[in-house]
């Protein structure tokens, strides 16, 4: 047990690098030179050649052999854009916004609580009542209310999650005005957008939680609890749920990283300062710094997250211990 | 009691293969061939759109649905406009037809980067196992790791605005789905005794990979096509909120967009057009691409799509 979770914790290391890198690639590589999209489009050779120097864009990608080289010391390789990336991320210093200039790790911090009061409620209510939708259908399955669900489910994922909010904010906060439109100031304020943060994401939810407790339903452990006698409550709630619980865990904690994100279009559209509207204002202003922190600690929490539900499964199957 | 006989006959006629089989199994299920019939109706539109686009341009001429007309700006629906006009006064029918086109074209090179990429790896590392498995796990889990909504925005903002951002976002991070299941398959069948003996009749690697185990994959790569299509184009209006997407050409997501304003002064029909146009191809793929999975391979696990 004790050399499983070591051993995990190592691969979080690869992971963790190979994330850098692919964000360094794609913000420095992929996208040609980044000096030349900070400096827009009527940009002089100069201003360019300027910002090339004060973000050290003018630096090798990765390793830094001339510098080496000419002043003999081997460790001057490392005098490179990925590595000084390196460098200040494992200080925790994620450099400063572009536009507003202040500390990246200052915005997120302040960011965060705004974006957990949408997304922890919708995440949370949203599991519960997809779980216990999709125990209700895999009871009466095959039944007209299984299939209502399913034709439910199938037309509200067919919608743009766009469409739900602006519709949503539409009718409940102009047309009906039981809601504030834009704000974030009490409690009030978030009731809509985490009504339909809900309704837009459970249609999919309910539907792979039900294909899976199905799944379970045809397993030869079910029949032999039916054989045995056991009621159909029982053998849901006893046996399929338990063993549900596996694929259903995998799927939560793919949401995770959501929570800290928070949701993009939500947030933007009811004016809750939180980190999804610091993402898509990040986008429209161009401030990569941000955009580029955002990405690589939206992923280092997904690792985390994944490291944390693998270490669930042992616990939840006793099973994978054995490996 | 003759219709099975005659069935049963024309059976033991004719070999039966995944396809067949496969074919029969999706006919069974009526809503999914209507649905089928309803793609297949986009797909004519889609044609249809793709033939007014290239025509205008070899005339040199403003195509019809980019004909602006401010005297009759934000029209509600009439004989004349369908579904009304824009805020330029355009046929909004005329703008949803060159829609589909846009929903087809990025989906279709969405695929196009995405297929390849997801077969050649998924191939490679369940093939050939050992440090190349190594790596190719390696190398999606990284992918993986980035929640998808971000990397997706990330590539489309600096490949550019417009068409290229959004399939190069798109089909450079869906892949991995595709490469975990191919990879699976790969490690399933190189352990049959068909690889063994073509392997021993002097079949090279790259014979056995590409000739004899690909077409026993290719069910996978039609469902997860199929899945994924629907996907790229919901993703395709986030993108556009978002300020990464279509510049300059009508697609769904851009009039979902510019509907946002003019909801609140009354004007529906943009909006409801859109939606409406794009719920049906959406619907209608999600189901066929269900049936489809449940014909050819009911037991593939198919995940879901990017959570903003």
């Amino acid at each position: 047990m004790a050399a499983y979770i070591i051993r995990r914790l190592f691969s979080v290391i690869p992971i963790t690098l190979g994330v850098l890198l692919l964000v360094f690639l794609i913000y420095r590589v992929i996208g040609g030179d980044p000096a030349v999209r900070l400096a827009g489009k009527n940009a002089t050779p100069q201003k360019i050649e300027q910002i090339r120097k004060q973000f050290g864009y003018d630096k090798p990608k990765f390793f830094n052999w001339q510098e080496a080289a000419k002043t003999g010391r081997p460790m001057a390789v490392f005098d490179a854009q990925f590595w000084q990336i390196v460098r200040q991320f494992a200080q925790l210093d994620f450099g400063r916004s572009l536009q507003s200039n202040q500390r990246i790790s200052r915005m997120i911090a302040d960011g965060v609580v705004p974006s957990l009061c949408i997304t922890t409620p919708i995440f949370v209510i949203e599991l519960f009542v997809a779980v216990a939708l999709a125990l209700l259908c895999a009871f009466y399955r095959n039944s007209w209310i299984d299939r209502t669900f399913v034709v439910i489910s199938i037309i509200g994922m067919s919608i743009s999650s766009l469409v739900y909010i602006m519709l949503g904010q539409y009718f409940f906060a102009f047309e009906l005005g039981w809601f504030p439109v834009w704000g974030f100031e009490s409690v009030h304020y978030v009731l809509l957008p985490v009504a339909i943060g809900i309704i837009y994401s459970l249609g999919g939810s309910l539907r792979f939680y039900r294909t899976i407790m199905l799944d379970e339903m045809y397993q030869d452990y079910v029949r032999t609890a039916f054989a045995k006698g056991a009621s159909q409550r029982q053998v849901l709630f006893k046996h399929v749920l338990k063993n549900a619980a596996i694929p259903i865990l995998t799927n939560v904690v793919v949401a995770i990283p959501f929570l800290y994100t928070g949701s993009l279009m939500l947030e933007s559209f009811f004016g809750i300062p939180g980190l999804g509207r610091m993402t898509v204002d990040a986008i429209y202003t161009g401030d990569e710094p941000v955009l580029f922190a955002m990405v690589f600690i939206g992923s280092v929490i997904f690792v985390i997250a994944n490291l944390i539900t693998d270490l669930c499964y042992t616990w939840a199957d006793p099973r994978i211990r054995l490996q | 009691m003759t219709d099975t006989a005659a069935n049963s006959a024309a059976l033991a006629a004719k070999p039966q293969t995944l396809w067949s089989t496969a074919w029969r199994q999706f006919r069974r299920n009526r809503l999914a061939v209507i649905c089928l019939g309803i793609v297949a109706v986009y797909l004519g539109i889609f044609l249809y759109a793709e033939s007014v686009y290239w025509i205008a341009k070899a005339r040199d001429v403003v195509p019809a649905y980019k004909v602006t007309d401010f005297a009759a700006r934000n029209a509600p629906p009439s004989a004349a406009h369908w579904v009304g006009t824009d805020f330029a006064g355009r046929d909004n029918l005329a703008q949803l037809i060159q829609g589909v086109r846009i929903a087809f074209e990025i989906s279709l090179l969405t695929s196009a980067i995405l297929i390849p990429l997801g077969f050649l790896l998924g191939a490679l590392a369940g093939y050939f196992g050992r440090w190349v498995d190594t790596f190719i796990i390696w190398f999606y889990s990284v992918v993986d790791s980035v929640p998808s909504i971000l990397s997706i925005i990330s590539i489309s903002y600096v490949v550019g605005r417009g068409m290229k951002g959004i399939v190069f976002g798109m089909g450079l991070v869906a892949w991995v789905g595709l490469c975990r299941l191919i990879r699976g398959e790969y490690l399933k069948h190189k352990q049959r005794a068909y690889v063994a003996a073509a392997r021993a009749l002097g079949a090279s690697h790259f014979t056995v990979m590409f000739r004899h185990i690909a077409p026993n994959v290719l069910h996978i790569i039609i469902i997860v096509f199929t899945l994924a299509f629907p996907r790229f184009i919901l993703t395709e209006v986030i993108l556009s909120y978002l300020g990464v997407g279509i510049v300059g050409e009508p697609s769904w997501g851009v009039m979902i967009n510019d509907a946002k304003q003019r909801l609140w002064l009354g004007v529906w029909w943009e909006l409801g057009g859109a939606t409406a146009a794009m719920f049906f191809l959406v619907l209608a793929l999600n189901i066929v691409g269900d049936a489809l999975r449940d014909a050819l391979d009911p037991k593939l696990k198919t995940a879901g799509g990017p959570r903003t």
